[in-house]
């Protein structure tokens, strides 16, 4: 090991280009002779599509082309990146609208012009006839018909074990709940974009502005558009935010890939943010009708949840993940005897969703923590004593749950989870703390104190690949097919490789969302890139050492056991003799016509399971129904701590899009389909100012099994909990058990809630 | 989010200014000052002027001055002029106050009290400023000046009495008493949002009682503007909490609340009854 980068808040290698000002995201990338897209939505919710009059804009000075669906014909839907369940297929989406329009925002023509603002002022020409029909507008209604023979319901996820039906029979009691998850989504800051051109010398196809899965987009394009995936390449840049959403593979994508092949000039594409509010993926809205059964004691013995969630329009990328991961995540970190969840996926004519950070885990760790609170309530104990009595072991670890999900058995691998519980009521002085609030709400104030606890999951597999090599310089570089979501990635990487091969890290290059260095690649989601590249990271340097060890000795005429490699300096361990630097090493090597260069494959079936939870002290304004965040705390098991300040900067970050999804954060559609939040001023983005500074306790009680490091991801703990926390606070302000049963909670819905208890 | 096509014209000076807004009002021309509130919207292409008039560099305008025992303000005098005092009493310190509730500070940088005022919001914390003090408008054209009273201005959501042709070269604000006291709330979302409800009140207190109350509400209805019923249920009262209620309950029940798809209109009353009272707590 070397000089112990792990576990250090060492500064982010990403930095420099961001601060000075270079940064380099999609719409900074321009090439000479490029067209502008600028694709024609539909105005209407549903409907058909009789007639597309694309004359007067044809006909404008400055407009390339216009496509509609007959020039795509032959481009297939858009295939499924996760959870291809079957029955969804026919519910995917096409690049332009065939036929049908099912939400306000589906691409139905594009334009290709000269400039954005010529595209812009053609677009506006298009004149698209439509004949309406229904609209579908709840996930909750009866399903109705997508297509002849197809209704909006394509499949109803179930996931169980256990006999739920006896244990209802036999319970002591049973509590019932209807919870509502509000409809919003990741918004990076930058929008999407996408500029291909196609290299007739080469033969290829590349396309700037990737992210998240580079790699997979790749293919997909490949496939898409008939072309050999070797003749396709993406290219990452500066990417401004992922959270789930950015980086997915979607029809405009698609659409300026076939531009530029069929044009041979390249197009570009830069989505404004009224169209990515309406056309990027939405996310989390679901209705859960929740039933647990319970004995005496406030223990559950069964619990049966009905949900409904609400897909949008169409199936995309992430096929049945949300649904899935929130049937599958929903027990937590609670033993619940027998379990049975029935999640209806159901298409609505709203814009399609997609997975957000947390997916299905802030939908399922709100309900099953107000369903905790609920019992705390009917057994009349407090919400600290409920989790006690239901809280899996850390005996009981690794724990077998007897769900699936993405493919992977549900081992949750470690953790004790009364301990952190125990660490952050301590954390937050939680008798202290309510005891005051007692007294502050004896003097007329509302104010309470929520807690909500979770199980994580990350570090989705199936594999990853990365190479390093050493240059004769003395470069390092890392090859991986992982991507930069902004989360600090490089840095992460760059210390697992520096401690494991004895060099600075700081000397260590990343290179990464280039599909042209290497073959394949996971990407970035699912908290997964300390986990899998950085195992795989892990075991390439531990090669590479080990490579580097064999030849220093010959040169140096001893054994590979006897030398070190600390600083990137090859030294006896006896610190006698000569010593040499890692770089002469593939000096000498080069010689030989040989490098310096090994790869580390890592292939792995099972998530591991972080857990954490989330305490949120605030106040009531009874008046308005507003609400202010006095106190935030997150208490969150890593395994090991990669780098702490990174970590920590998850964690804030994740807080504050759950606020955005707790309290301002929603899409809301009139009775006709027509989307009400297309700008900042109507989609309640929190801001510096509604965001609490964030207590949080890290801990390392529970390294991960499965890996030699320990590892666990960090990108979504942050996110999690909070719509939980926040209900629960809330009750508590206004000592009305139950009274928060639907997110965000905006100052009318809460002032509705205090109405009704007057 | 690229607005359509428009010709930018820069006059130098306001003959000039009028003379091209004379020429190209009937051609859906517009003022342009700070365009933090147009510009968004063209982009949105909500609206979509043929002709933008940029007053920007018209020299005069930038006027921020007592005169005859008002405060004018030119039409290229930014919200961030108020971030300072500028005039000694009460006034100043109220403008000093408001401001910082404008949006955030880039766009208080950029942003002109006269565009607020031209543009009309409801929420706008200037109209609801200029008409809870009485503030005056000088409109002017080819054809002329005229003086417009705040309270005749406002004619309902972004629309005022300002003639096409005209523009709003300066407002006027009546100073203060020395003695006056001011309060001020707004409630919104998000710090910086357009107010949900807001209100400003001034009065004065002599022989112990409430004198010259003003009462002003924004953001609740289609225009701001002073509830009298309010204003009866404080002046000659003791200036506290029993008279504040009172007022609070008199302009709740007086607006005639502006409802949407989240905000209903009883909601929006109790919001009128939450703003007046802390508004009046805050003079206190």
């Amino acid at each position: 090991m070397g000089k112990g980068f792990i576990g250090r808040s060492v500064p982010r290698l990403e930095d420099r280009p961001l601060l000075e000002g270079r940064g380099r995201f999609a719409a900074d990338i321009s090439f000479p002779d490029q067209l502008h897209m600028r694709v024609v939505r539909s105005s209407h919710a549903h409907g058909k599509i009789m007639s597309i009059d694309a004359d007067a804009a044809r006909a404008m000075p400055g407009v390339h082309a216009i496509w509609t669906a007959q020039n795509v014909t032959e481009i297939p839907p858009i295939d499924f990146r996760l959870t291809p369940v079957k029955g969804l297929e026919p519910y995917r989406q096409r690049v332009l609208a065939t036929e049908r329009v099912r939400y306000v925002g589906e691409p139905v023509a594009v334009i290709f012009a000269e400039s954005a603002y010529l595209a812009e002022d053609a677009a506006e020409q298009v004149v698209v006839e439509v004949e309406e029909l229904p609209v579908v507008l709840r996930a909750t209604q009866k399903p109705a018909e997508f297509a002849p023979s197809l209704t909006t319901e394509p499949v109803v996820i179930r996931k169980g074990y256990g006999d739920v039906d006896a244990a209802f029979k036999t319970a002591h009691g049973v509590v019932e709940l209807e919870l509502s998850i509000g409809r919003h989504s990741g918004v990076p800051m930058e929008t999407r974009g996408a500029i291909a051109r196609y290299d007739a010398a080469r033969d290829m196809l590349e396309m700037y502005g990737a992210a998240k899965v580079p790699h997979w987009n790749r293919d997909q394009i490949a496939r898409l558009l008939g072309r050999a995936p070797a003749s396709v390449n993406l290219f990452e840049g500066h990417v401004g935010g992922g959270f789930g959403i950015r980086g997915e593979l979607y029809p405009e994508d698609v659409l300026v890939c076939a531009a530029a092949l069929r044009f041979k000039r390249p197009v570009k594409w830069i989505e404004d943010r009224r169209e990515h509010l309406l056309a990027a993926n939405h996310s989390r809205q679901q209705t859960h009708r929740i039933r647990a059964a319970i004995d005496r004691a406030g223990r559950i013995l069964a619990i049966d949840d009905d949900f409904f969630h609400d897909q949008g329009a169409y199936v995309r990328t992430h096929g049945a993940t949300v649904p899935d991961l929130a049937a599958a995540m929903l027990p937590g970190p609670y033993r619940v005897p027998a379990y049975r969840a029935a999640g209806h996926i159901r298409l609505t004519n709203k814009t399609p969703g997609g997975t957000y950070r947390a997916p299905g885990r802030f939908e399922s760790t709100f309900v099953r923590e107000r369903l905790l609170d609920a019992i705390a309530a009917k057994v009349k104990i407090d919400t600290v004593e409920v989790r006690r009595r239901n809280l899996i072991a850390s005996a009981e670890m690794p724990y077998t749950l007897g769900l699936d999900t993405l493919g992977t058995k549900i081992v949750y691998d470690s953790g004790d989870y009364a301990r952190l519980l125990d660490k952050a009521l301590a954390g937050i002085s939680w008798e202290k703390t309510q005891a005051q609030l007692k007294k502050r709400r004896a003097a007329g104030e509302r104010v309470g104190l929520g807690l909500a606890m979770f199980v994580e999951k990350s570090g989705l597999g199936p594999s990853d690949l990365v190479r390093i090599a050493v240059e004769p310089s003395g470069e390092i570089e890392v090859v991986t097919g992982s991507a930069s979501v902004g989360q600090g990635m490089e840095t992460v990487l760059a210390q697992i490789c520096a401690d494991t091969l004895g060099v600075d890290y700081a000397r260590v290059r990343i290179i990464h969302g280039q599909t042209d260095r290497i073959e394949q690649g996971g990407g970035a989601y699912a908290s997964r890139v300390t986990v899998m590249t950085g195992e795989a990271t892990r075991r390439a340097a531990a090669a590479l050492r080990e490579m580097a060890l064999n030849v220093a000795a010959g040169l140096m005429q001893t054994t590979p056991a006897a030398l070190d490699i600390a600083n990137g300096e090859i030294t006896r361990k006896d610190r006698t003799g000569a010593s040499m630097q890692i770089g002469d090493v593939a000096l000498a090597m080069s010689k030989n016509s040989e490098r310096l260069i090994a790869e580390g494959f890592y292939e792995y079936s099972h998530m591991v399971y972080p857990y954490g939870l989330h305490i949120a002290q605030l106040r009531v304004d009874a008046e308005t129904g507003g609400v202010a965040i006095e106190r935030y705390l997150v208490a969150y098991d890593i395994g090991r701590a990669v780098n702490p300040m990174l970590i920590e900067g998850q964690i804030v970050g994740g807080v504050a899009q759950g606020l955005g999804g707790a309290l301002y954060e929603e899409f809301l559609y009139d009775d006709n389909g027509e989307p009400l939040c297309v700008n900042f001023a109507d989609y309640l983005m929190p801001t510096a100012n509604e965001i609490p500074r964030v207590e949080i306790i890290l801990t390392e009680d529970a390294p991960s099994p499965l890996n030699p490091l320990g590892l666990k991801g960090a990108g979504e703990a942050g996110a999690n909990a909070v719509g939980a926390a926040i209900a629960a606070a809330i009750d508590d302000a206004l000592q009305m058990p139950g009274a928060v049963t639907q997110l965000p909670v905006s100052p009318q819905r809460l002032k509705a809630i205090m109405q009704k208890k007057v | 989010m690229k607005p359509a096509p428009f010709i930018h014209h820069v006059p130098k000076t306001i003959e000039e200014a009028l003379a091209i807004l004379a020429e190209v009002a009937p051609q859906d021309g517009r003022v342009l000052a700070g365009g933090q509130s147009l510009v968004p919207i063209m982009a949105f292409r909500m609206a979509r002027p043929a002709h933008l008039v940029d007053i920007n560099e018209v020299k005069g305008l930038d006027k921020l001055a007592v005169e005859g025992g008002k405060l004018v303000i030119g039409a290229r005098v930014r919200h961030a002029a108020f971030h300072k005092n500028v005039v000694d009493g009460p006034l100043g310190k109220l403008l000093t106050y408001v401001v910082r509730h404008i949006a955030h500070y880039p766009i208080r940088m950029r942003g002109t009290f006269c565009g607020s005022l031209a543009h009309a919001d409801p929420a706008s914390e200037w109209c609801l400023v200029a008409a809870t003090l009485g503030g005056e408008i000088i409109a002017k054209s080819k054809r002329g000046e005229r003086v417009i009273a705040a309270a005749n201005f406002f004619e309902g959501i972004m629309s005022t009495s300002l003639a096409e042709d005209e523009l709003l070269a300066e407002a006027r604000l009546p100073l203060l008493p020395a003695d006056a006291k001011f309060g001020f709330y707004e409630f919104n979302r998000r710090a910086g949002d357009f107010a949900m409800a807001a209100a400003l009140v001034t009065y004065r207190v002599a022989g112990g009682k409430i004198a010259d109350a003003r009462v002003g509400v924004g953001g609740a209805e289609d225009r701001p503007r002073r509830i009298p019923e309010a204003e009866a249920a404080l002046n000659g009262k003791a200036a506290g909490d029993e008279a504040f209620r009172a007022a609070a309950e008199a302009a709740a029940k007086a607006v005639d609340p502006l409802e949407d798809v989240q905000t209903s209109g009883e909601y929006r009353r109790d919001l009128v009854r939450a703003v007046v009272r802390r508004a009046l707590e805050h003079s206190a």
